[in-house]
């Protein structure tokens, strides 16, 4: 890595208590993340994948070693759960304008800023449904959009497409890699979907089953813009069977 | 909703009313019961248009009103600011409840007179006698509520940095609104009783005295147009209730 990186992780330990001895959910993570890079951990279910994304998003303290942002010390952060999580007594756009609200932004700014938002994430007419009338895909984009509208230091996914159908995940995951592009966020995403993250990150970082170790650190060099059929072609076939060797 | 269908929703509720009534009057038609003991339909609108003339229905069932309106907001505040803290801990939860169940075995009308005897035969007596009767069910409707709010949206508030009062406006509140209101429709029409038992252990005024003093007269038919104006009042009572919780939780519906 050549530029500075935005974000240092070192020996970072997670141990839940419980009755023998303690649950080891991660073990010695280090890694670190460069400005505008979108990395993805991957990893079987139960090798604490949303642990560490709870460390980066400051919902848990680490049982041992440090995680370092270097613009400053509390960045702003965005994150997307694996369910929207929306407040269903807000409209689509009060659900987005959450965060500049928690700022103290005036209302009509707030506004204009999140009709911005509907736009990018292409809700337009949508803007004052319920949540419970919006479909799965529509929620799961007021949820990006409202991670992204306080404009965060770092985006945090929690895999947010895990409880999609597939062809909508698969539009989904080209979305996500334009808003990327045209917003040049520092992406954080857990996955379990070795597609998904051939097809979004710039670097993948697998993780062993628990106590979840970084085993494997992959540079995913495949040009962008990334279309549908990049899929077939033999760099990304490599890529993938060289993961899934990974991944136990 | 067209006045067709509106006209048509309420027409059974308007049916069974004018059925009663018919029933009412040829009840005492047929028995021929003295008027002291069963007044007729009739007997009880002219008694009505005379209360209503001379000012002491209006005089009295504003002193009712007040002592509701003012025990039933005093109890809210008292019972959510209660629940809230219960809600957050467990440990004050575990060294109150005994008390506050046990306070719940206590029928209020045992313990009216002595709140009469503290706090005097006024309006304040009632008030207290009110927010007491209220107390509970919006207490246990807070605690539920605001234990019912989904921990995702805690972990997306944090992770926006939100401050504890942001949490409590923004989340807390809106969140746990629709088990509250449950426990407002409960509490607006115990008020009702809580300012009435007050007011039959010992008043001057208010509908309670009303219906005493037209007891103790042979009025019965005062007693009936009393007794009717409560039932109006806890009518309307919860009527507001529904109509906030449809402003409010529109995006229920």
């Amino acid at each position: 890595m050549t530029t500075k990186p935005i974000l240092t992780v070192q020996d970072l330990s997670v141990v839940f208590p419980d009755s023998n001895g303690g649950l080891h959910a991660l073990e010695d993570i280090s890694f670190e993340v460069a400005p505008r890079e979108f990395i993805c951990f991957l990893g079987p279910s139960g090798s604490g994948k949303t642990t560490l994304l709870r460390v980066l998003a400051n919902l848990l303290q680490p049982t041992v070693g440090q995680v370092h942002f270097i613009p400053r010390q509390k960045p702003k952060i965005g994150m997307v759960f694996q369910q929207a999580s929306l407040m269903p007594w807000r409209t689509a756009l009060d659900n987005i304008k959450l965060p500049l609200e928690l700022e103290g932004m005036s209302e009509s700014k707030a506004r204009e800023k999140a009709l911005e938002m509907i736009e990018l994430v292409g809700l337009q007419g949508f803007e004052d449904s319920w949540s419970r009338d919006l479909s799965g895909g529509m929620a799961q984009r007021v949820g990006i959009a409202r991670a992204l509208i306080h404009d965060p230091h770092l985006l945090l996914l929690d895999e947010p497409f895990a409880s999609l159908d597939a062809l909508t995940r698969e539009r989904m995951w080209t979305e996500l890699s334009r808003i990327w592009q045209a917003r040049q966020k520092t992406v954080i995403m857990v996955t379990h979907s070795i597609n998904e993250s051939l097809f979004l990150a710039d670097r993948v970082l697998v993780l062993t089953q628990r106590p979840g170790r970084i085993k494997l650190n992959v540079e995913v060099n495949l040009p962008r813009p990334r279309e549908d059929d990049i899929r077939y072609t033999p760099q990304f076939g490599k890529l993938a069977r060289k993961l899934r060797e990974a991944i136990e | 909703m067209s006045v067709f269908k509106r006209v048509q929703n309420i027409l059974p509720a308007i049916l069974s009313i004018i059925f009663a009534l018919l029933a009412w009057q040829l009840t005492v038609q047929v028995t021929q019961l003295p008027r002291f003991i069963l007044p007729a339909p009739a007997d009880v609108w002219l008694r009505f248009l005379k209360a209503l003339d001379d000012g002491s229905l209006l005089y009295h069932t504003g002193i009712t009103l007040a002592e509701i309106v003012l025990g039933l907001l005093s109890g809210i505040l008292f019972a959510t600011a209660t629940g809230y803290v219960l809600a957050k801990s467990r440990s004050l939860e575990k060294i109150l409840s005994p008390y506050l169940v046990a306070s719940q075995a206590i029928p209020v009308v045992a313990i009216a007179p002595l709140l009469v005897i503290w706090l005097g035969d006024g309006i304040l007596s009632k008030v207290v006698i009110c927010a007491l009767i209220v107390f509970f069910p919006v207490l246990v409707n807070t605690v539920v509520g605001v234990r019912a709010v989904p921990p995702a949206l805690y972990d997306l508030m944090h992770s926006i940095r939100a401050t504890r009062l942001q949490i409590l406006l923004k989340l807390e509140v809106p969140a746990s609104l629709p088990v509250l209101f449950g426990g407002l429709r409960i509490g607006a029409t115990l008020s009702v009783i809580g300012a009435i038992v007050g007011e039959l252990v010992d008043a001057e005024q208010g509908l309670g005295f009303l219906l005493q003093l037209g007891d103790f007269q042979y009025d019965t038919s005062m007693v009936f147009v009393a007794v009717f104006t409560l039932i109006a009042l806890a009518l309307s009572l919860y009527g507001a209730v529904t109509l906030l919780e449809r402003k409010f939780l529109k995006w229920q519906k």
